[in-house]
């Protein structure tokens, strides 16, 4: 029976509607020298997706730094690769999963999680850790935000969590860490970027790499069903519009329970020594897998559709070759040695088919019980695919309303104002949401959730451990997207060494507008330029990461939001530090990197437009707008240095780095996760001498600032002398600032109580503000 | 002494209950594959945590049909020793090896989290090595967790001292009704443990073998496998 797809005519008004453009599709009857059919035409529109294709973003991207003595696989693999000696390598990548996440949120969020799980075992290594950065529209009372709005909110951000709890549970991966945002601008389009982390023995990765000519093409996993076709091209590569909802037939539908027998299947099939290449079906599905093979091989593919595992009947080649069905992968086996790979499988109960084998002429080659399909270069499409050089435009100066608010003159009891900081969503605690991951599977974790600046993990195999954060900040990012992304890159990298370890790579999730809007683009450059300083000057190269545009609703786009997932060594993961003070009695400490202080009137209207991107302000003047603070990259790079050492030596018994919030929040958090969960702290602020009185900060300022390069760490006091030796080796200011006690919670500013109340009181503040907004979900 | 550990599809704390027995407290240890017919010679069998065959019907109902199981039944019928972790409990419930069921947590909600659970009785090859009345730190990370059963059974649970865990507060004061900080799954008189009425199988929700080295937050979990060898080695030295 003839399929009635392939009876399609395919017309320019055809390929429009597949999302080509007219230039596009000329460039396709090109490489092919006549008119694609419906299949190719398919394959080329997934292919040459934005989301597949990268081509509005590839020669920016080519700006990053990419290589460093740690990495042994930069972007362009199914994930970035380092060496974290001992003959291991760290395999992690962050990726999105935006669209999917607002259409259906739950399995958006899920199949996200698994998404980037295949990436990671695919190459060989064993997942062992996920962090999830999470951005949503407000969920308590916003102006500006109808309650409408709010539920909704809370419905997709209860989607989204249920979605990660249900698949990394069930899977058996730790979900350590990550973080969770609330501003107005991802109320219709939330962000859910997953970073998954594997480890594998050097010699035992696996690439991607198709070779072999006459080798079987093995198709394993799931079956395929007519779920997913276009994910790639029309969710992900298109801006919302209101009917959006429409496109649920568009997300893929995940199964844990398939996936953890791919996994355990993959990697006992891999120890055989019979798998020559593999690479997972996820985005464009069939397609991609086997061109992307195909052309890093430099060989060519051919797969007979009929043998392809089906789940539903009547499938044409159109439909297989675009399906994203999940829990898919696409191998090539050694020839002769098949078996060994079958039985693996079969052991495990998942189908393993072979569908095809490796060619020497270089085609993706589709046959069809007997016809062919689609007949096509694979190199063409998986390499050749268009690069644009998008026209840039920075966008007219807005106003800055930073002028719209005022400081109180003089210190003043801001002990309300520092519990509606504590209570505002993005600040407050989230363990409500946390503890619904299963955080400690495999037991690997040393700090998980909310325990420290970054997640760390031991590794079994040696005394190493490793330590990863992610990190945003798209407000600032609005403000500023070049400084906004530096301060993505140092922030994560600071929580990495406030836990002890030293960063050492990088990877990125870009998540921005429209690509096609110069403002847009001009964002998207700058956030480039910003991260390659940053990674530059901190030495953590770019190993890989994943670019999502169109991130817009009704042509409104969303803050351009680089997160930054940064991955940190440790040489022995006994000297990891949390975030909590550990005993009473002990001396709390300010590091700053930035050694000169700002002390004159110029530099303090500097510092109030600064603060006017704060959380604070943003909490209580209900202000979003100023510039977000300058960053000294070297003082960024001295403090990371000071706190590996100090971590190495065991010399301090806590960090915490100051950021949302400021020094306030910073020093409340240490308390509220101490080891015994009652510590408290006593605390005397001052400015530096050398500033008269006059122009010193205002107590918010001082508080809540959020200016970078600082940590506050807490020491037993005979180590005070030495610790103080120490940061003035890295040329650290090192400031006592209290001490770690029993009782009420106490910060003084210039000798003025300025916050005071029971760390009780405080924490419960903290600890249910998140739970009380989302149990009425 | 041998320890087996079972592996099913989905089980996914098997590799952990593995480290903790192989690598923690030393002991020999082999897996045992959900279709092997016959426990290979172990003197002690865990069946690990995890989503044994996706849970997608309910927590532990396929895995109880698995060949394994018979031949663990038979090995639990004959005095052998059967510890059952979160998914290991709920799978020897289902086998009828332990009385009760499991319900969703109260918020039903995944929930993991480090809980506080008192030793209630010492007197088990689990537990005697450890303190009447100790409070164990351990984790639990689960869905269903929420043990039920009806008054006749949980006046047979009291009668014959089968409730083994309990969670209480850190302090060790038991946990009131509703009293979901200590209690979080809203468990039935806060059961987090039982045994059989012979004593030789046990299931618990939290996870001792996440709980075996201080590194990772908590080694309370150890007594229980120390309670295991010793019990092993004890009856190596009684001729049977």
């Amino acid at each position: 029976m003839t399929s009635i797809e392939t009876e399609i005519k395919v017309t320019p008004q055809v390929a429009a509607e597949h999302g080509l453009t007219p230039d596009e599709f000329a460039r396709i009857q090109k490489i092919l020298g006549r008119d694609p059919n419906i299949t190719e035409l398919g394959i080329f529109s997934v292919m040459w997706s934005e989301h597949c294709s990268y081509k509005s973003s590839r020669t920016h991207l080519k700006r990053l730094p990419t290589r460093g003595t740690h990495v042994v696989q930069g972007p362009g693999e199914n994930a970035g690769v380092v060496d974290i000696g001992d003959g291991l390598v760290a395999v992690f990548k962050i990726e999105s999963h935006n669209h999917p996440s607002f259409v259906e949120p739950f399995q958006g969020a899920a199949t996200g999680v698994g998404g980037i799980l295949r990436d990671i075992f695919t190459m060989g290594a064993r997942p062992i850790a996920v962090l999830d950065s999470l951005r949503f529209g407000p969920i308590t009372p916003t102006p500006g935000v109808s309650e409408e709005e709010i539920t909704r909110n809370r419905h997709i951000l209860d989607g989204v969590i249920r979605g990660i709890g249900f698949y990394g549970n069930c899977f058996g991966v730790a979900t350590v860490g990550g973080e969770v945002v609330f501003e107005p601008c991802y109320a219709n389009n939330p962000l859910v970027n997953a970073l998954a982390l594997g480890i594998a023995r050097r010699e035992e990765l696996f690439f991607a790499r198709a070779s072999g000519i006459g080798n079987p093409v093995i198709y394993v996993g799931a079956k395929t069903g007519r779920d997913g076709i276009h994910g790639a091209s029309l969710l992900a590569s298109a801006e919302f519009s209101e009917e959006s909802q429409q496109k649920r037939p568009n997300v893929q539908v995940g199964d844990p329970f398939m996936e953890k027998l791919l996994l355990e299947a993959c990697l006992e099939a891999m120890r055989t020594g019979a798998v020559v290449a593999i690479q997972d079906m996820g985005a464009a599905g069939l397609t991609s897998s086997s061109c992307e093979m195909a052309s890093r091989g430099g060989v060519g593919i051919e797969i007979d559709l009929a043998r392809v595992p089906q789940r539903e009947t009547g499938m044409t080649p159109y439909d297989i070759m675009l399906s994203e069905s999940q829990e898919r992968m696409l191998l090539v086996a050694e020839h002769g040695r098949e078996r060994e790979v079958f039985d693996v499988f079969q052991k495990w109960g998942l189908d393993a088919m072979e569908v095809g084998r490796v060619t020497s002429d270089g085609q993706l080659r589709v046959l069809n019980h007997g016809s062919v399909a689609a007949d096509i270069p694979a190199h063409a499409i998986a390499e050749q695919g268009p690069v644009y050089q998008r026209p840039i435009a920075a966008p007219k100066a807005t106003e800055s309303r930073s002028s719209e608010f005022k400081f109180a003159s003089a210190p003043t009891n801001l002990t309300e104002n520092f519990k509606r900081l504590l209570a505002s969503p993005t600040i407050a605690s989230k363990k409500w949401i946390t503890d619904q991951y299963d955080s400690m599977v495999r037991t690997n974790t040393r700090f998980g959730p909310g325990s420290g600046d970054a997640a760390v993990l031991r590794l079994k195999e040696t005394k190493r451990g490793l330590a990863l954060s992610t990190d945003g900040n798209g407000r600032w990012c609005q403000l500023n997207p070049r400084v906004g992304a530096m301060h993505a890159v140092a922030e994560a990298a600071r929580n990495v060494a406030c836990s002890g370890a030293r960063p050492i790579a990088a990877t990125n999730c870009l998540n921005f507008g429209n690509p096609e809007k110069p403002e847009v683009m001009w964002q998207f450059s700058e956030a480039i330029e910003g991260i390659g300083e940053a990674c530059r000057a901190l030495d953590t190269p770019i190993t890989g990461g994943n670019v999502s545009f169109y991130n817009e609703t009704l042509g409104k786009p969303i803050y351009p939001t680089p997160v930054l997932g940064v991955l940190g060594l440790l040489e022995n993961a006994e000297d990891a530090l949390g975030s909590g003070f550990r005993n009473e009695g002990d001396v709390i400490v300010l590091l700053d990197g930035a050694a000169a202080s700002l002390s004159d009137v110029e530099a303090s209207k500097k510092e109030q437009d600064e603060f006017a991107s704060s959380e604070y302000a943003k909490t209580i003047y209900a202000v979003a707008a100023g510039s977000c603070p300058a960053i000294d990259l070297a003082a960024e790079k001295r403090l990371i240095d000071c706190l590996v050492k100090l971590a190495s030596e065991r010399t301090i018994q806590s960090a915490h780095d100051i950021s949302d919030g400021g020094i306030g929040v910073t020093l409340a958090e240490s308390c509220f996760t101490s080891d015994t969960g009652d510590l408290s702290a006593e605390i005397s602020l001052n400015s530096p001498q050398a500033v008269k009185a006059s122009e010193r900060s205002p107590a918010e300022m001082f508080l809540f600032g959020e200016r970078g390069a600082r940590a506050v760490v807490s020491l037993a006091s005979g180590s005070l002398a030495h610790v103080s030796e120490i940061a003035a080796q890295y040329g650290v200011s090192a400031a006592r600032i209290g001490t770690v006690i029993r009782g009420e919670f106490r910060i003084q500013y210039e000798g003025v109580p300025v916050i005071q109340g029971s760390v009780d009181s405080f924490r419960r503040i903290w600890k249910d503000s998140l739970g009380k907004a989302l149990e009425s979900a | 002494m041998k320890f087996g550990v079972v592996q099913f599809p989905g089980s996914n704390c098997d590799d952990d209950a593995f480290h903790a027995v192989a690598d923690i407290i030393k002991q020999p240890v082999e897996f045992l594959w959900h279709q092997s017919e016959q426990v290979a010679g172990c003197d002690a069998i865990v069946l690990p945590g995890g989503f044994s065959f996706g849970d997608y019907l309910r927590t532990g109902a396929i895995a109880k049909f698995s060949p394994v199981m018979r031949a663990v039944g038979r090995f639990a019928r004959s005095g052998g020793l059967v510890l059952g972790v979160c998914n290991g409990f709920q799978i020897l419930l289902e086998s009828g090896l332990l009385p009760g069921a499991m319900m969703r947590n109260q918020r039903l909600r995944f929930l993991c989290r480090q809980v506080h659970c008192r030793v209630e009785s010492t007197d088990t090859p689990f537990t005697c090595a450890a303190k009447q009345g100790q409070v164990l730190k351990m984790p639990i990370a689960h869905m269903e967790g929420n043990y039920f059963c009806d008054a006749e059974t949980l006046a047979d649970l009291e009668r014959n001292r089968q409730v083994i865990f309990r969670y209480v507060h850190a302090d060790g004061r038991s946990a009131g009704p509703q009293d979901f900080d200590a209690n979080p799954n809203g468990a039935l008189s806060a059961i987090a443990g039982i045994c059989n009425r012979e004593r030789n199988v046990l299931g618990l929700m939290p996870h001792p073998e996440r709980a075996v080295e201080s590194l990772l937050g908590s080694s309370d979990g150890l007594v229980i496998f120390r309670s295991l060898v010793a019990s092993l080695t004890q009856r190596a030295s009684v001729p049977a």
